[in-house]
């Protein structure tokens, strides 16, 4: 039978098939970071067993570190304490580290990617729901939970059953001011915050080949927020050449011997989907979301449907909008904002502050806009100043913080207060996401920097000049 | 981490007819700092549970006394979608539950209940609205879950639905075995496949 991309990298890591259960699934690639493994390592302990492969793990410390003086010792005990253990369990098991100041620490699924861990047809877990972005690679990559952690470091498998299989196309040219962001939170807007569960998606057609590797990671990693276990796109020459030459690539004869088994990694012509959706790029404007779930999603310019024109129960919707304090029927341009956060592992990366700095160059951050500015790695830093972005971000009264995950879960002192609305690029806006009683509108780079600028939501189409090519 | 073992299931329930509850309402992410897993029922639906001052919200199902010390909580569609925080399913166990019933459950959520001793059982959507309509109707009501006949009925009425599970996480619950204990003892077997991996 034919195969999809998707078969072809899963059913080579299935060590064993259980009858009336999971596949015995092996993983090449682990990241862990402070929150999530913990508690597995304690296990480990509590069996009296090892780390089977511990060249396979890969530690950073990304979702409780401060985003300010990271060269002062951590406030709060607490997060100490999680970061000390990870430094503790890594360095006792013989696992690479990239702690809190390390020069290659940052959120995990920016510096998997930076660092060549992350490679095409490989499996990849972490204790982290986002890790769907490594699939941008052509990598199986999802989230698990902590018993899941324990079972890889120990044995460097799963158990998992093999999900359904659904393809989403998205063909067409996108529109002005229409980035990777967009494309995703339109699709789920599309499938709702559900409609992808028990499957995984591949992501086809013209506007995923044209996309660049960043674009594509922004969208494998929302793939969660429709359900979904995980996105990939089949890998072709932007991804080899994005991955070559970086520090854990394969090289020599390892990368040619690699080049072959990735150049066999595509769906064939007729092989079978479980689900197939396709869409039209020209339908997808500017999106930002309205209410507590990544799937309440709409262009930026329509304004909030009514209770009855949505799937799903009533009781639910109106909960959900009485928390964000907005009404049916409310426009979503000029809605007054107080916070705006540029980063996470959604939008953390050049290409986010490439865009930002688009709009935000010659105009000055609004009075009534706090804004966080969080680079997802150091490199990102760095590259940041090397194209002099800082400057243009600092002329235009803009504050550049350290790397973390930062305000995207708000587990570190980057918490929107009770009651603010803030303009996020992360992944989430469910209820307190971003702190106790915050309310969030998830949108792009570019929505986020028209917004700072000028203090309400606002279309970024209506401050940038269209490029005709 | 092995649990006590899952069969037979008799309790009344705790209702919560809302939709796409994630688990960052189950399990707020400032919850998460600790380093051992102990004590997470505390916080479970913390913000739903508790005002910002820290008083309890009577009404809120979790803390109505009509349905206390109950072992079965009744979730709306889609319930656990979100993060892949295991904090989510420890919070449901520790707060001294043993079953979550729902129309649809998210997928890392109910992965993560498999493995630690909290049994997930979907159900058609109108079966789930009257047990809804049933604990409203009676708090006191009573469900029986039971794993061994894959069956959850309603015993004021005798309503039945059967749910799925395979085979060898129904095993798993029954014995209060994990998945580590298998993958153990097939090392052998793994690092020969490990041997075959390019990268």
């Amino acid at each position: 039978m034919s195969k999809t991309l998707f078969d072809k990298v899963w059913d080579s890591h299935v060590v064993r098939k259980i009858e009336d259960g999971p596949d015995v699934f092996f993983i090449d690639r682990h990241f862990i970071h402070e929150v999530t493994s913990p508690v597995a390592f304690v296990g480990l302990k509590n069996r009296g067993i090892g780390v089977m492969y511990p060249e396979k793990t890969f530690a950073t410390a990304d979702h409780n570190t401060p985003t300010w003086n990271q060269h002062l010792p951590v406030a709060d005990p607490l997060s100490a304490n999680q970061l000390e253990a990870l430094a503790n369990n890594a360095a006792k098991y013989g696992i690479s580290h990239w702690g809190l100041g390390h020069r290659n620490n940052g959120i995990v699924h920016i510096v998997g990617p930076e660092n060549g861990i992350t490679l095409p047809g490989s499996t990849i877990v972490c204790g982290d729901s986002h890790t769907s972005t490594h699939g941008a690679f052509g990598a199986i990559a999802f989230g698990i939970g902590t018993s899941e952690v324990e079972m890889v470091l120990s044995t460097q498998c799963i158990m998992q059953p093999k999900p359904k299989k659904m393809r989403i196309n998205v063909n067409g040219k996108l529109g002005f001011g229409v980035t990777p962001k967009d494309v995703a939170l339109y699709i789920i807007s599309q499938q709702t915050t559900s409609g992808a569960t028990g499957y995984f998606v591949e992501y086809a057609g013209d506007v995923f080949e044209n996309m660049t590797m960043e674009g594509r990671m922004t969208v494998c990693n929302l793939s969660i927020e429709m359900g979904a276990r995980g996105g990939m796109i089949a890998p072709d020459e932007k991804t080899f050449e994005y991955i070559k030459g970086r520090k854990h690539t394969p090289k020599g004869a390892d990368w040619d011997k690699a080049m072959e088994y990735w150049q066999t990694l595509y769906t064939e012509e007729d092989a079978e989907f479980d689900a197939e959706f396709t869409y039209n790029a020209a339908d997808i404007e500017p999106m930002i979301t309205y209410g507590t779930n990544p799937g309440m999603g709409i262009g930026v310019t329509k304004s909030i449907p009514m209770a009855e024109e949505v799937e799903g129960g009533i009781a639910t919707y109106k909960k959900s909008l009485g928390y964000m304090k907005f009404n049916e029927g409310d426009d979503m341009i000029g809605k007054e904002v107080d916070y705006v956060f540029l980063g996470s592992c959604t939008n953390g990366r050049i290409e986010d502050f490439r865009a930002f700095c688009s709009i935000v160059e010659g105009r000055q951050k609004a009075d009534n806009i706090t804004a966080w500015l969080v680079p997802g790695s150091h490199k990102v830093v760095d590259q940041i100043k090397e194209e002099g972005l800082d400057k243009i971000l600092e002329a235009a009264g803009f504050v550049l913080r350290e790397p973390g995950c930062s305000a995207c879960l708000a587990m570190n002192d980057d918490k929107v207060p009770a009651g603010k609305l803030a303009v996020s690029t992360s992944n989430r806006n469910f209820e307190g996401r971003q702190g106790p009683g915050s309310r969030t509108l998830l949108a792009s780079p570019l929505v986020a920097a028209a917004t700072a600028v000028s203090g309400v939501v606002t279309d970024p189409r209506t401050l940038l000049e269209e490029v005709t090519v | 981490m092995a649990y006590d073992k899952f069969e037979v299931l008799t309790s009344t329930a705790y209702p919560l007819p809302i939709e796409n509850v994630d688990t960052d309402q189950i399990i707020p992410a400032r919850f998460l700092k600790a380093t051992e897993r102990k004590g997470f029922g505390d916080n479970f639906f913390r913000d739903w549970r508790y005002d910002s001052e820290g008083n309890a919200i009577p009404d809120f199902p979790l803390n109505d006394a009509k349905y206390a010390g109950s072992k079965i909580l009744v979730g709306g569609k889609n319930f656990g979608s979100g993060s892949s925080r295991e904090h989510a399913a420890w919070s449901v166990y520790d707060f001294g539950l043993r079953c979550v019933i729902s129309s649809f459950f998210a997928d890392i959520f109910r992965n993560n209940c498999l493995n630690i001793g909290v049994l997930p059982v979907q159900v058609s959507p109108d079966f789930a609205q009257k047990l809804f309509d049933a604990i409203e109707a009676d708090p006191k009501t009573e469900i029986k879950v039971d794993l061994p006949n894959q069956t959850v009925t309603l015993l004021s009425t005798g309503d039945s639905e059967s749910f799925d599970i395979n085979g060898y996480k129904k095993g798993n619950m029954l014995n209060g075995f994990d998945d580590i204990d298998y993958l153990q003892n097939m090392k052998e077997e793994i690092a020969a496949f490990g041997e075959t991996r390019p990268f």
